[in-house]
Formats: structure tokens, sequence, C-alpha cells
């Protein structure tokens, strides 16, 4: 594929969000200026830029912290799933009690537990990587359990018969067909994980977005606030983003397949 | 226990039976005898559900048969899958590995290195009018390429016998009878044993040297046909008046003809 095609096709899945982005913009734009004009209840599009960028730097030094609980969280859930989903399919007992465990941990509120997990493990890093964790590990597991149980019983037979182990067939069949899946799951998950790493912030941190966005509502700066939101939004974009460019790096194979196929897995 | 006879694949008196919830059990084979000698070509037909698949499942080592035995070479070989290649129905190549990696995979399953299993594989290529394709993936490839793909994967296992599954069933009929020309070729050649399933009767008389018909379940052996259309099978031989009489016989031994009036 040429760059000048790549070029194209990433500007054909561009340019529809983006005149969206633009035409939201401009509306909030025109609701703030002409009809309510009160920055203290909703300042403009511009107000909230500027004051992002005079900024920068509290932003920045307030990102890094909420990044890191986010990748680390991210990062024990990602293991944790793998394992769990690893176990679950290699033994039925395992998914039969664990199954019922994973939904039900995904009826606690995150409102009432992350208070909790402040008093349990205090303002460090813990808590945030915990809750990141809980908000994000589920659908990581759940999608990549499935995919591992869509292997093709004649393709397990076909592997058995060429002598395969058990684990053979897992690593060679049973990985490479669930990671679609994996990824359908990853594009969920990641848009909580930003997300549950400001709400644990916002039960009580020393530094990061979300506690930096209620300081700034506690001195109504909400055009502070809402910069704080924007710069929250584009790094969940972001996040979202590279899981397309991950996925066809570990997955070259998918887009040879017809559309049909590739979309197949969506939820 | 030892079987005589120099037959490469014997299978004797097979019976299997699958249990039913409530009902007496389903009796799907009853004392099947089935011989290939190295080098032959043995096709089994049979009407649908008479058993065919559970007769491959035995014979692939996927199954235990509920009596009877499967020899290879000689020895009792029941329920073991080591010297039977197994192609099955559907090609069942994965679309993440590229065309050489699939063929490379039983190799690997085995204990080949990564390299050394495609570095094996690869000299195949030609033979399967593949070359060029080795890096493609299965999504890239024709239904018949993705069959040869399929079959180069059976062959580079280097088992005794190959067990083929309605290879070309999924082809369309202009690409099967194409397939079926160039498998006849690729048997001249290599002199391969094979046991082939399938409901194609045409198939069936044209690859083989004997044809093995089965009853309706539960299935016995109905008519072991000698073909002796002569050698290398080409576009020609469906000609032969000798082709369709052999034809007319399967039909006849599968039963067919009566019920036509």
């Amino acid at each position: 594929m040429t760059a000048a095609v790549t070029g194209r096709r990433v500007w054909r899945t561009l340019w529809p969000p983006l005149l969206l982005a633009v035409a939201l913009i401009a509306g909030w734009q025109l609701v703030a200026q002409f009809a309510i004009r009160d920055a203290q209840v909703l300042p403009t599009a511009w107000q909230v830029v500027s004051a992002g960028w005079q900024v920068r730097g509290d932003l920045w030094h307030n990102a890094v912290p909420t990044l890191t609980e986010t990748a680390t969280g991210f990062g024990l859930s990602f293991a944790l799933s793998w394992l769990i989903a690893t176990a679950m399919d290699f033994s039925d007992a395992a998914r039969r009690a664990v199954y019922p465990l994973l939904v039900a941990s995904q009826t606690i509120p995150v409102v009432a537990i992350a208070p909790l997990f402040v008093v349990i493990f205090g303002f460090q890093l813990l808590p945030k990587v915990l809750l990141v964790a809980l908000a994000t590990f589920f659908p990581l597991t759940a999608s990549l359990a499935e995919g591992f149980a869509t292997a093709d019983g004649d393709a397990m037979r076909l592997l058995r018969s060429m002598g395969a182990s058990r684990w053979q067939s897992f690593a060679k069949v049973r990985v490479p067909g669930a990671l679609p899946f994996f990824f359908t799951g990853l594009r969920v998950s990641i848009t909580y994980a930003i997300g549950g790493a400001v709400f644990a912030e916002y039960a009580g941190a020393e530094n990061g977005l979300g506690i930096y966005m209620q300081q700034m509502q506690q001195n109504f700066r909400i055009d502070l606030v809402f910069a704080t939101i924007l710069v929250i939004a584009l790094l969940s974009v972001l996040l979202f983003a590279s899981t397309y460019a991950l996925e066809r790096l570990v997955t070259p194979w998918r887009r040879f397949e017809a559309p049909r196929a590739a979309v197949r897995d969506r939820p | 226990m030892n079987a005589g006879g120099g037959y490469r694949l014997e299978v004797r008196g097979l019976a299997h039976e699958f249990p039913r919830s409530g009902q007496e059990p389903l009796r799907v084979l009853d004392g099947l005898d089935l011989a290939v000698r190295p080098g032959e070509f043995t096709a089994v037909i049979g009407p649908s559900g008479s058993g065919k698949s559970t007769l491959f499942n035995i014979v692939a080592g996927l199954d235990r048969p509920s009596q009877g035995t499967v020899f290879i070479d000689g020895h009792a070989a029941t329920g073991h899958s080591d010297q039977v290649a197994y192609m099955p129905q559907k090609d069942l190549l994965f679309p993440w590995r590229t065309i050489e990696d699939n063929a490379a995979l039983g190799l690997e399953v085995q204990g080949t290195a990564k390299k050394a299993a495609r570095a094996a594989v690869r000299p195949l290529f030609g033979e399967f009018g593949l070359d060029g394709f080795e890096r493609s993936y299965p999504a890239q490839l024709s239904g018949g390429m993705r069959q040869r793909a399929a079959l180069l994967r059976t062959v580079a296992m280097q088992r005794s016998v190959l067990l083929l599954d309605e290879p070309f069933g999924a082809l369309d009929s202009l690409t099967r009878t194409q397939m079926q020309l160039w498998l006849a070729q690729m048997w001249q050649r290599h002199a391969w044993t094979v046991l082939l399933v399938t409901h194609d009767i045409r198939e069936a008389v044209f690859l083989s040297d004997s044809v093995h018909v089965l009853t309706s379940r539960p299935a016995t052996l109905a008519a072991r046909i000698p073909v002796d259309l002569p050698r290398p099978r080409t576009a020609q031989t469906f000609l032969l008046p000798e082709f369709a009489r052999l034809e007319q016989q399967v039909l006849g031994a599968l039963g067919t003809t009566s019920d036509v009036p």
C-alpha cells in the first residue's frame, strides 16, 4: 500500500468526526457568547482553550500521574485478563467458579468503592491502579474467554490428528483466533481506563487531572474545569485510536479478510 | 494382534455406536472391513448419514470404535493418529498464518523448529501450483488454491496414509473437476496411499483403484468394486465406456437404481 493511499484512507476516516466536532464547538461558542454570556456558567470554547493554554504546564504536570495510573492499572488488568481467561479455557471448573464472580465484580459501584480504596490503600498510586484495573478487566477477560471458545471444533480435531498437545492447540489456534475479539474488548475497556483513574483521583489524590479538576471547581475556574475535561477526552481518543494501530500491527492478516468477516466481531 | 497380507491400512470388524439418552444406542457402523495396499488409491462412498465420517474419525485415530481394529502396516493402531494425515472437508487453513506457515503447521506441532519446517515445505509449493504464494494469507487465495494448500499441509506431514474427507466438496463443479485431474496427476507421481471419503460417484471412480460402497446405516460393506481404468487418468478417462459402466456399477451397489422406476 502506498503512502498516498494510506493518507487518503486516514483522511476518509477522520473528516466526518472532525467536521462534527467543529460544528459542535461552533454551536457551543455561539450559545456561550450570545445566549448565556456568563463565563462562570458556560465559558466559550475560545475562553476554555486560551485558559487551558496558559496553564499548559499545570495540565501536563497533572496529566503525567493520571497517565501513569492508567497505564499501570491497565497493565495489571491486561495481565489478569490473560491469566484468568486462560485458566477458564483450560479448566471448566475454573470457568464455572470465576465467571459469576467476574460478573458480580462489575456490579460494584465505583462511586462507592473509590473512597474506600483511598481509606484502605492511601493517597498514592495503588488505589488508582486498582480502580482502573477493576473498571477495565471485565471487558478484557470476557472478550478473551469468548474468543478462545470460538475456536472451531474441526480445527481442534485437525490439531489433535497432527499430534498437538492441549497447550499447542491453545497457543497455535485458540490464542490467534481470539485476538480480534480481544481487540474489541480492549477498545471497550480503554475508554473506561482514563475515566477510572480520574474518578479515583477525585476521591483523594496529591496530583492528577481528577484532583486538578476538583481544585479548579472549588476556585470557580469553570474555564479550567472544561479545559481539563478537554484534555481527558483528547487522551481517551488517542488511546482508543492507538488500539487500531496496535491491532493492525498484531493481526496483519485481517486487512485481507472480507469486510463482512472483519466486522463480525464488533458488538 | 497382527494382520498380514501386506496392507498399509486395514480395518477389521469395525463397529460403532453412539449412546442416545432414553433410546437404543445409534449403531452407525456394523462390522466393516476395509483394506488398502501401499500406494493404492481407495475411495469410500455411501449414502449420506451412512457413517462415513465416523469411519473417517476412527481411522484418523480421533475416535475409538466400539468394536474392531485398525491396522497400519500390520500393527494395531486403533486410537492412534500418528501415522495418518488427515485432510478435512473444510480447508481449515488458519487465517493468521501465511500459506507456508499453514503448510508447516503439522511439522511444527511435531516439534520441528519453525524455520526448518518452513524450509521443508517450501520445495513442495511449485508442484502444488502455489509458487509465489508462500507469504500470502489464506484470504488472498481462491478456493482451489486453498484446497491445494490444505493438501500440501497434509502431505508435508509425511505420514504413511492420507485420509481425504470430501476434499473438493465445497468447490464449484468446474474447479472440482480441475482439482480431480490435478490430484490424479499428483498421485501418479507420488503413489500416496490414499483413503478418500466422498459422495461423488464420478470422483470416486475417476481417482481410485477400488471403490468401497457402504450400505445405509448401520453401515457394512455393500460392495468392493475394483477400478481397472488405465493409468494415468486424464480428462479422456471420463469418456471411456468403461468409466460409465463403473459409475453404473457403483450406483447399483448403492441401491439407488432400484429406487428409480
